[in-house]
């Protein structure tokens, strides 16, 4: 910290200290519910057992800690952060985001086959990477087009569920079915967008909200044709090339003179994720350079600056909306044939959230970010398990933490789409 | 006598009880630059809004007679229609520009039409067709020379929220050009602008209308820009026209004096202040 010409403000201890006295108060109100009462099994059924030495540990550190905080931050002067200078859009940036992609790119498609990843892992890879997808279909919708939609799950059912009844009733395979789902969940994107895409912001997101919900209800409700709260079962697993990963003639490992393993099932599975994640990505890059690209993030900077360039705002939003909901089917239809089982219990609002908050805290529009943060998102309530009750709390903190120091999420630098030439950046210009 | 590029006949625009613009009958010649002035609250803006689809008149008949494109009745037809197939361009009186976004991709999103139609449904440009990389090449181009005439080729790169004041007019008025507009509508360009920027201004204003041939319809409060550059003025007092003319004209009208300086209806004004007038008015 670089010196400052000015004495140091003095710490008035009086009102440190009751300011820290006031968030341990706070800290006590929180911690007497949360960290002082515990239920245990008992002979005679459940009883409540009291841990109040915890709960006098948790007070006394916050105590301490708002003090701490205080003589830190009274020492430093507020207002000397460096101003944020005029650079040229992604000068600083781009080669780091380059060399942590292919980093990234590598790890992912070696994880499989390092030494340490046994069952777990490789499953817990699958499951970060369906995030990884989906929050960059939804990226399309809310990072580029800056459409608000929470309800982007119900795309994921509706490609799940379609992927599921095409297979059960009429016997076909999960790459014929595949691009089926898609189409559904695209085509649903734009017979829900048509009406509601006039809405703005806060309208928007709560009718996509409701979107999702009343998907998930018929899907609880429409009995005889999704199984209502019971789900669908027996959804067939992806095949390689038509051959089943399954034991004896005729099965994958069989044909290759390999020991029978279910692990080969799941290492295909992770790949095939991996390949739709990429392709989604690829797409999405691309896509962001075309005129169409352009014209999302155009409407999401100024949507009637956009019309009087002769932009049709109605379908340039759908064209957004229906390639998202595209994604999300893919993806859906790819949690059924992973899962083999699907009932509207995997759709609920929750989840929603959860990709919306991948696309968010991995910054709006950023590709690497989303990544990032589904991996935060998706490994930090799992490596947190051993904190039993806590990994919530302790998953929402991260959450709160992210947001007062990236309010623009984790990665929120832009590229721009197009260069004057594409030789080497003319010199750095100053403001 | 040919077309006039915009003939307004009728035009009237109600908001519930208030009438905004009465019964306004104006003509734009093409290659032409008409100025449109009032004091606040005259019904300019409006005008404008009117004329690029933003609100559909309450009556009136709006003919845009593009030499290259033909005749469009704008009161019938939809804000994006109008700048895309009439070819009516405009600006804001507070700038609206895609501040996140690249000086260049500002311009980039202004060609939006032809690169459209040059990506077929976006396939032959996720292909990379050749068509379409030539058309974008193009673009470019038109980009490129459009920075250039702006003086803001070295900062294309730059978000376009991070521009000086001045240079985002600048911006406003290039992209506006790139969509290769017949009438190009500017609400109050020299709006915050210093005096050297508002001469650099009247320049850029000339050269677009000898170069390019475009017709600008212009609202203005500054009387350097509309009396130095303007062929033709038409000015609006509570939504209606109160004089039309030749800048000279316009100057020495008693109705316009009257207008801008509210005085009673029976007083009139002494020579010398009707002289001195149009200097006091910005």
């Amino acid at each position: 910290m670089a010196a400052h010409p000015e004495p140091a403000p003095r710490i008035d201890v009086v009102a440190a200290l009751k300011e820290a006295g006031l968030a341990a108060l706070v800290a006590l109100g929180l911690a007497i519910p949360l960290v002082g009462f515990q239920t245990v099994e008992r002979i005679d059924g459940l009883g409540i057992d009291t841990r109040f030495g915890w709960v006098a540990v948790a007070v006394a550190a916050v105590f301490a800690g708002r003090l701490l905080l205080i003589f830190v931050q009274g020492s430093r002067h507020w207002g000397s952060r460096p101003k944020r200078r005029f650079v040229r859009l992604g000068e600083n940036t781009k080669s780091h985001l380059r060399i942590v992609g292919m980093i990234g790119l590598a790890f992912g498609l070696a994880m499989p086959l390092l030494p340490f990843a046994d069952r777990y892992y490789v499953d817990l890879g699958t499951t970060v990477l369906i995030y990884v997808m989906l929050g960059w279909g939804l990226n399309i919708v809310v990072g580029l087009a800056g459409l608000l939609d929470l309800g982007y799950v119900a795309f994921y059912a509706i490609g799940a569920y379609s992927f599921a009844l095409f297979a059960i009733h009429f016997d076909v395979s999960f790459w014929a079915a595949l691009p089926v789902a898609g189409i559904l969940a695209a085509f649903l994107g734009v017979l829900l967008g048509f009406p509601v895409l006039r809405l703005r912001g806060d309208y928007l997101a709560i009718v996509t909200l409701g979107f999702g919900e009343i998907i998930r209800i018929i899907l609880l409700n429409w009995y005889d044709f999704t199984g209502g709260p019971n789900g669908l079962s027996g959804i067939p697993r992806p095949s390689f090339f038509g051959l089943e990963f399954s034991r004896g003639e005729g099965g994958f490992a069989a044909t290759f003179g390999l020991d029978y393993s279910p692990m080969h099932r799941l290492i295909f599975l992770y790949y095939v994720i991996l390949v739709l994640a990429l392709i989604t990505n690829l797409f999405t890059l691309r896509i962001r350079r075309l005129p169409v690209g352009r014209a999302w993030e155009a409407l999401r900077e100024d949507e009637i600056a956009c019309r009087a360039l002769g932009i049709n705002p109605t379908i340039t939003k759908l064209s957004a909306f229906a390639i998202g909901a595209m994604f999300g089917g893919f993806a859906g239809a790819f949690f059924a044939t992973r899962q083999g089982f699907i009932s509207p219990e995997s759709f609920t609002f929750l989840e929603s959230a959860l990709i919306l908050a991948v696309v968010v805290l991995g910054g709006m529009g950023s590709q690497t970010g989303v990544v990032i943060a589904a991996l935060f998102l998706v490994l930090l309530p799992e490596f947190a398990r051993e904190l039993a009750q806590f990994r919530m709390l302790l998953f929402g903190g991260a959450m709160v933490l992210i947001m007062i120091w990236r309010p623009r999420g984790l990665l929120a630098h832009r590229e721009p789409t197009v260069r004057l030439s594409d030789g080497p950046p003319a010199a750095e210009q100053s403001a | 006598m040919t077309d006039p590029l915009l003939r307004v006949e009728h035009l009237t625009m109600r908001f519930g009880g208030l009438v905004a613009v009465d019964d306004l009958e104006f003509e734009a010649a093409p290659g032409e630059i008409t100025a449109i002035i009032g004091p606040n609250g005259a019904g300019k803006t409006t005008v404008f809004n009117c004329l690029t689809g933003f609100y559909p008149p309450t009556v009136g008949r709006l003919t845009l007679s593009n030499p290259r494109k033909g005749r469009f009745l704008l009161e019938q037809m939809d804000g994006d229609r109008i700048a895309r197939e009439a070819g009516v361009a405009r600006t804001f009186q507070n700038i609206r520009l895609f501040s996140r976004m690249s000086v260049l991709e500002n311009l980039m999103v202004a060609q939006h039409t032809e690169l459209m139609r040059a990506s077929v449904f976006s396939i032959a440009g996720l292909l990379g067709l050749p068509s379409f990389t030539r058309a974008e090449r193009q673009a470019i181009e038109l980009s490129r020379y459009w920075l250039h005439r702006m003086r803001l080729e070295d900062r294309a790169e730059w978000e376009a929220g991070n521009l000086p004041y001045g240079a985002q007019r600048r911006l406003e008025i290039a992209r506006a050009m790139c969509t290769k507009p017949a009438l190009l509508c500017l609400d109050e360009p020299a709006a915050g602008l210093n005096p050297r920027e508002s001469a650099e201004l009247n320049e850029i204003l000339l050269d677009i209308r000898r170069d390019h041939g475009v017709g600008i319809l212009l609202i203005e409060h500054d009387m350097s820009v509309v009396m130095g550059i303007s062929d033709h003025i038409v000015v609006l007092d509570y939504g209606r026209k109160i004089a039309d003319g030749a800048p000279e004209a316009i100057r020495n009208d008693p109705a316009v004096i009257r207008a801008y300086l509210g005085t009673d209806e029976e007083e009139e004004l002494p020579e010398e202040v009707a002289q001195d007038l149009p200097r006091g008015m910005q």
